[in-house]
């Protein structure tokens, strides 16, 4: 079972700085085309400073830090037993290339269901950029079956 | 591309789909390195065998982030206000996804006029292995 102790725990600091090459590597792992995502010139034509993080990039920035690996760590699920259940994004402005995005998480809850043989961790996030303006809002609900 | 406006979207409006290629252990491979999801359990078969698996199988925000492309597909990415997916399935190796979504409901948020869209990704036997909501403010 995992220890309610680490509901309110607060994650250190995750800090990811928007690159172009990673941000079309990404466009060429989802498939996406459309140049807006791979093309500075297309980005500005379509009001962006240069390209944007697709919805679901932010994502990364907890999986670059190790933060998000060493949580599962610290609630001790095993990888084995861990799934992603539930995944959303609050989008307030964009995150283009030449931003730092700092995203800051807490766990918000930990429940059971079916007599214990499910386990759920909700983590909240924010993320910030550099100048402190609210980019966006995650929250993640992990899953360890028992 | 010609972004929807409030007045001519109707409920019950689908949005273009998306069909994607079957997976295979390059797709999950090439989305492990650009998403940062380094778990072994998607691009190790050693792994994910221990792990009580067949084989690997797809991250779950690789799905996510091809419904993503249905949103950003139909409205630009700076009208996308909220998105969120509820992980139902697995999607094994071999599945073919075919991504969508549908209006299902007009409304005013926070003073914008938005869209309520509903989303859906399944494999081609029919099964759905995301479903999601999104919420789009358009002019």
């Amino acid at each position: 079972m995992i220890d309610r102790k680490w509901i309110g725990h607060e994650l250190p600091a995750s800090v990811l700085t928007i690159e172009r090459s990673r941000l079309q590597f990404f466009a060429q792992a989802i498939g996406e085309t459309d140049p807006v995502y791979t093309d500075a010139t297309a980005a500005r034509d379509a009001g962006y400073p240069d390209l944007p993080a697709p919805p679901t990039f932010l994502f990364a920035a907890e999986l670059d830090s190790g933060a998000a690996f060493r949580l599962i760590d610290a609630l001790q699920i095993p990888i084995a037993k861990l799934l992603h259940g539930e995944q959303s994004f609050t989008h307030h402005r964009p995150a283009c290339v030449g931003d730092t995005v700092t995203v800051r998480s807490g766990i918000s809850d930990i429940y059971a269901k079916k007599n214990g043989a499910l386990e759920f961790v909700v983590k909240t996030s924010r993320a910030t950029n550099q100048h402190d303006e609210l980019v966006a809002e995650l929250r993640s609900v992990l899953v360890c079956r028992h | 591309m010609n972004p929807p406006s409030f007045e001519t979207v109707q409920v019950g409006d689908e949005l273009p789909s998306l069909q994607l290629p079957p997976v295979n252990r390059t797709t999950l491979a090439l989305f492990a390195g650009a998403s940062g999801d380094h778990n072994p359990i998607h691009i190790d078969i050693d792994v994910a065998r221990r792990a009580g698996m067949p084989d690997v199988f797809a991250q779950g925000m690789l799905g996510m982030a091809w419904l993503g492309r249905v949103l950003t597909g139909w409205a630009p990415q700076s009208r996308l206000r909220h998105f969120e997916a509820r992980f139902q399935g697995i999607t094994h190796l071999g599945n073919a996804m075919r991504c969508g979504g549908r209006v299902v409901e007009k409304l005013e948020r926070d003073g914008e006029r938005c869209v309520r869209i509903e989303l859906q990704s399944a494999n081609q036997y029919g099964q759905a292995k995301i479903v999601g909501e999104a919420l789009v403010a358009l002019p």
